[in-house]
């Protein structure tokens, strides 16, 4: 730990803060100091407790215990409000904006300065102007928000904060949802503002952006504080051990690939989404038993859309699939015809779409199977079949706790991600489509997944991962495709790629034609 | 990041917070009684009594309950599958000329009279809920939007057809003329006399064990098949549905279609159980009720059952309460109906977060 003796008391300080929901203790007494003028970066796995503190510090729940100084001065923070009139601004990983509106109107709302608008709009325009000129912060004050790149809407927001007169920026997981490009310019952007003497505190699980942004580094881990460092005296393997408690194993061992015939074919996919924009478009790829197909990409590039397509859950507006060298007609493409075809589905989002959160453990742990005779014969369920059927699966998946009767919504994330993963697995599929299994697992599950789907891989299975940790892809994929803006971008070997290469791909640096 | 919230132990969950919520209902109808210048104990005392106090009394109580534990049934089902559907009352209506129309036209031997006419109510009251199911299930119609407005049909078109058509001739009532036929549910009075056993003359009679053999069926129904599993589904997280193979828009008609069948058991119980013909307005609103029914019981049979026989004392130690104080006039169950679904439904959380704080304070609870 380091201690700074500067004579200005620090921007924020937390003393002790603790915090429970219920049973869980999301942050134990923890103490966290951020100097003014510095980008302080808190970096933990998903759980570690950062969102919750950051939470506490804007407003939205108040600490059990322990105490909050801004400027040095003990403060009460029990509304965003109340944050905003300590300088305190937070930019959310979902942005809080009006997509109809336009940027002028979005960072007004809340701050209108009275029933006409006239006056207000005009002060904040100029409010804009001077911004732009400052920070360099430029964006068209009546361009409107839903057609502003998620790039600039991250902008919108950062302005909506310092119009309100914000001096310390909280960004919550800011580079989620960006192109690696557009990630460079919100860095370049944060860089401007620290020059200025605005403090900002940036909360992330990717090791690469504190290297790279941070001065200073606080870690947590399980709702504890367990250390800060001077960015340039640190390194990641030191921060991640840090993070995690243990080594970290990101390579598991993994025999070469025997691929097989080809399974499951795409030929030139396309897909479009709710609103009818085209999320995919002319996909093709091929999938053969026995190997570890990787889709690259920036989250919201259309895998999602690809995983839905595949699984039957979304129709497509062109192509073809193929599955076993016969192309399935339309009716064949729905979810329940896809499982019996025997493809599994392990989806991106086990909370909105994978399990029911409030059924039993036993009960999400045969949804989509829930036809078979397995769980009754006859019209009614077979009760003693459901749990035992879960308490096995339980048994061997290890799923804490052993308790089948327990509502799902009660199991931690990564227990929650292998309830999925046994229904989807134990069915045998000879196609497994399985999206962004290990997001918001603890390391231990992670290692646990993994080994599974190179299990299933090696067992002839035909796997399709879709994944936005490129760590993750390097670990598992025995071939990988880059999707970006709908499009496959490239195709590459892992021993024949690294992560720059890929991140071109990633980017949209589209291939040359071979 | 999920929203997190203090969890409630399962049993102040499904018992103290009802109770603490139909308390509040009461305790502010007592406010009510005390500004009108009447003892709230002694009006207690005068609705419990009329309505539990003797065998005639209990009667009456349940022969209300059977209505209720139908309608409260209809709304719980859709309520599963995500569904508010307010028509139960015109579905109920609407079932009763089913019932009616076999009552009148359909003479049938024996048993099977009676068994022809339930199983009609159970369709026509399916088929008139089938419109707005289908309507919010393949063309978006909010059903809540319809099942409202399809109320105000089955009450146009009942009234035109008693006062045009199945009126009884040479009468001014719009009502028919009692089933020729016979083909009623026979009451516990009639059946109770052969067995020596004295029960006062009361519209009590076999739809009440109808109600709870339904009510049991629901409850297998949601609980216990897939069907139910699936409606359980749709409710809770359609998204997670559609990846499970099952199609909302297929549930959502399904659901309807049961609910608009319960809702024939009020009809049932009324027309087939105690007038014997069709009459104007028969439903009396009970359809509505039936939401605060659903809503203090949590949309589940146990629950609906002990919900409505409290509204079954409501609504009769409330006729026995007016009669004795003309001050406190039927309007005030209406006014204590309304204050459970305020306390109920729409402020359903108010006492939750306080129990919750309170209990944990008490309970420390082990972790999960």
């Amino acid at each position: 730990m380091t201690d700074n003796r500067g004579a200005a008391p620090p921007a924020i300080e937390l003393i002790g803060v603790d915090k429970s929901f219920g049973p869980v203790h999301a942050n134990k007494n923890v103490n966290l100091r951020v100097e003014r003028g510095v980008i302080h970066g808190i970096v933990g796995e998903n759980g570690a407790g950062k969102s919750t503190l950051m939470s506490i510090l804007y407003g939205f729940y108040e600490a059990d215990a322990g105490e909050i100084r801004v400027n040095g001065e003990v403060v009460r923070i029990r509304s965003s409000r109340e944050a905003i009139s300590h300088g305190i601004g937070m930019v959310h990983q979902h942005f809080m904006l009006v997509p109809p509106l336009s940027v002028l109107e979005n960072v007004m709302l809340g701050a209108e300065g009275g029933p006409l608008l006239a006056r207000g709009a005009a002060a904040v325009r100029a409010r804009l102007a001077h911004l732009a000129k400052e920070y360099a912060l430029e964006v068209d004050p009546d361009a409107i928000v839903g057609d502003l790149s998620v790039g600039l809407q991250q902008r919108v927001e950062i302005l909506k904060a310092l119009v309100r007169g914000a001096e310390i920026l909280v960004l919550d997981e800011p580079t989620a949802v960006l192109t690696p490009s557009e990630a460079d310019q919100l860095f370049e952007m944060l860089r401007v503002l620290k020059s200025q003497n605005k403090t900002i505190v940036f909360i992330t699980h990717k090791l690469r952006e504190i290297m790279s942004l941070t001065d200073r580094v606080s870690v947590m881990r399980r709702g504890e504080m367990v250390g800060t460092f001077e960015t340039a005296a640190t390194s990641p393997p030191e921060l991640a051990d840090a993070m995690v408690g243990r080594k970290v194993i990101l390579k598991i061992d993994k025999g070469p690939a025997h691929p097989g015939a080809v399974v499951l074919e795409a030929r030139a996919l396309s897909v479009q989404d709710d609103r009818g924009v085209t999320r995919l478009s002319d996909v093709s790829f091929t999938l053969r038993a026995g190997e570890i197909l990787g889709i690259a990409g920036v989250a919201g590039n259309g895998q999602s859309e690809l995983l839905e397509a595949l699984s039957g859950i979304r129709p497509l507006s062109a192509g073809e699939i193929w599955l076993n060298g016969a192309v399935l007609p339309a009716w064949a493409r729905e979810p329940k015809a896809m499982r019996r075809h025997g493809v599994g589905h392990v989806p991106e989002d086990r909370h909105r779409v994978g399990l029911i959160m409030p059924f039993e453990a036993c009960e999400s742990g045969m949804l989509g199977f829930h036809d078979e005779k397995v769980y009754g014969a006859g019209v009614l369920f077979d009760r003693a079949a459901i749990v035992a059927d879960e308490a096995a699966k339980m048994e061997a998946y290890d799923i804490r706790p052993r308790a089948p009767l327990l509502r799902t919504a009660n199991f931690s994330g990564g227990n929650q991600q292998k309830i999925v993963l046994a229904r989807e697995i134990e069915r045998n599929p000879a196609v497994i489509l399985v999206g962004q299994p290990t997001r918001g697992v603890d390391i231990g599950a992670i290692e646990f997944i993994h080994k599974r789907i190179v299990a299933m891989r090696d067992a002839g299975k035909a796997v399709l991962l879709v994944s936005v940790e490129l760590d993750e892809i390097f670990a598992l994929a025995d071939r990988i495709v880059v999707l970006c803006g709908g499009r496959v971008t490239g195709e590459r070997r892992p021993e024949e790629t690294n992560a720059r290469d890929l991140g071109l791909l990633m980017a949209g640096v589209a291939e040359r034609a071979a | 990041m999920s929203a997190p919230h203090k969890p409630l132990p399962g049993w102040a969950d499904v018992a103290l917070i009802p109770l603490i919520n139909v308390a509040a209902a009461f305790i502010i109808s007592g406010l009510v009684v005390l500004a009108i210048g009447e003892n709230p104990i002694e009006a207690v005392k005068l609705l419990v009594g009329g309505a539990l106090g003797n065998l005639e009394g209990i009667g009456f109580t349940l022969y209300y309950a059977t209505s209720f534990i139908f309608t409260g049934l209809a709304v719980a089902l859709c309520f599963h599958a995500g569904l508010f559907n307010i028509g139960v009352d015109g579905q109920a209506y609407i079932a009763g000329l089913g019932a009616a129309l076999v009552g009148l036209y359909l003479p049938l031997p024996g048993y099977s009279q009676a068994i022809v006419a339930i199983l009609a109510a159970a369709l026509f009251g399916a088929a008139f809920a089938a419109i707005p199911g289908y309507l919010q299930a393949k063309r978006d119609s909010h059903i809540v939007i319809t099942t409202i407005m399809f109320n105000y049909i089955a009450s146009a078109l009942m009234g035109y057809l008693l006062v045009n058509v199945l009126r009884r001739p040479r009468q001014m009532n719009p009502e028919t003329q009692t089933f020729p036929h016979g083909g009623t549910i026979p009451q516990l009075h009639e059946l109770l006399k052969p067995f020596g056993v004295e029960w006062p003359v009361t519209p009590l009679n076999l739809s009440f064990f109808l109600s709870l053999i339904a009510a049991f069926v629901v409850w297998l129904l949601i609980w216990r098949t897939r069907l139910g599993y699936e409606i359980r589904a749709v409710g809770v997280n359609p998204t997670a549905a559609v990846y499970g193979g099952v199609s909302p828009a297929r549930i959502t008609i399904v659901s309807t279609l049961l609910s608009g069948a319960l809702a024939g058991g009020l009809a049932v119980n009324v027309i087939l159980g105690e007038e014997h013909r069709l009459v104007l307005e028969f439903t009396a609103g009970f359809g509505f009720v039936g939401i605060a029914v659903a809503l203090m019981g949590r949309a589940h049979p146990v629950g609906i059952v002990l919900a409505a026989i409290l509204f079954g004392v409501l609504y009769q130690g409330g006729a026995e309460l007016a009669f004795d104080k003309p001050k406190i006039s039927r309007d005030m169950i209406v006014v204590i109906q309304g204050l459970v679904v305020l306390f109920a439904g729409a402020l359903e959380h108010m006492f939750r977060r306080p129990v919750a704080a309170l209990l944990a304070r008490r309970v420390s609870q082990p972790p999960i």
